[in-house]
């Protein structure tokens, strides 16, 4: 009954070799798919929303809203 | 503790049956088994202490005797039987018996949902007959005017609540 003698040494950084790259890889992966799936869109859709952004129009139909304490509805 | 002396008696073969058991129950029951005595070394069945303190068996009859003078001998001697007799001796579980699972975690996932359920039983019963009336900004109504000063004062215009509303058509998109 002569077992082989099972390895006793460089058991962390053999676990490393094999885990580190993977690690770093998907950890990459995860954020670049962020970054194309979340970011971007809404950087892009803030863009759009303020390039057609008048901002007058928008805060006199707030202001008819009556919802400003400052300056009530051109009604009253 | 009955589990594991079903175990070794389940477990023992041939002529050396008797020379285990009886000895290893009289470890058990050398006292009574509520009180242990700590100020000596005791045996442990723990998958990360193979070579526990004290042997399994400790009281050692004329039988069981003889063989540990057997083992003093070269060891290709033993039979295997006697071998397996020596091992019992000394452990109570071998690591396949330590290591085996149980069917307890069903016991307990059961457990465990059957409280939560009774918990909620009394949650129902405390929102109905223990709690008054919700507050008036939760009624219909409330949250109807509420809405709309939401959507006057343009919340969250770009990609949030007022972005799904039709400001020319006065609906939801």
């Amino acid at each position: 009954m002569s077992l082989p003698k099972p390895v006793m040494r460089g058991l962390l950084a053999k676990r490393l070799r094999f885990h580190l790259p993977i690690a770093f890889t998907l950890s990459l992966i995860v954020a670049a798919a962020f970054k194309f799936t979340v970011t971007e869109p809404r950087k892009q859709a803030y863009a759009d929303f303020y390039k057609q952004y008048d901002a007058m129009k928008e805060f006199n139909a707030m202001r008819e809203a009556g919802i400003f304490e400052s300056v009530r509805p051109s009604g009253e | 503790m009955l589990s594991s002396r079903a175990l070794v008696r389940g477990l023992q073969s041939g002529l050396w049956r008797r020379v285990s058991t009886t000895s290893g129950m009289k470890a058990a029951h050398a006292q009574d088994l509520d009180v242990i005595d700590c100020s000596v070394p005791q045996y442990n069945n723990r998958r990360d202490t193979p070579l526990p303190d004290v042997p399994f068996v400790q009281n050692l009859n004329a039988e069981q005797k003889k063989l540990k003078e057997k083992e003093k001998g070269p060891w290709t001697n033993l039979t295997k039987e006697e071998k397996l007799a020596l091992y019992r001796l000394s452990h109570e579980l071998s690591y396949a018996e330590m290591k085996k699972g149980s069917d307890e975690w069903k016991t307990v996932i059961g457990g465990v949902f059957f409280f939560l359920g009774f918990t909620g039983l009394l949650v129902w019963w405390q929102r109905a007959y223990v709690f008054g009336d919700v507050p008036r900004t939760l009624s219909p109504e409330w949250i109807e005017m509420q809405t709309k000063r939401m959507l006057d004062m343009r919340v969250n215009p770009v990609g949030g609540f007022s972005a799904k509303w039709d400001y020319e058509k006065n609906q939801w998109k």
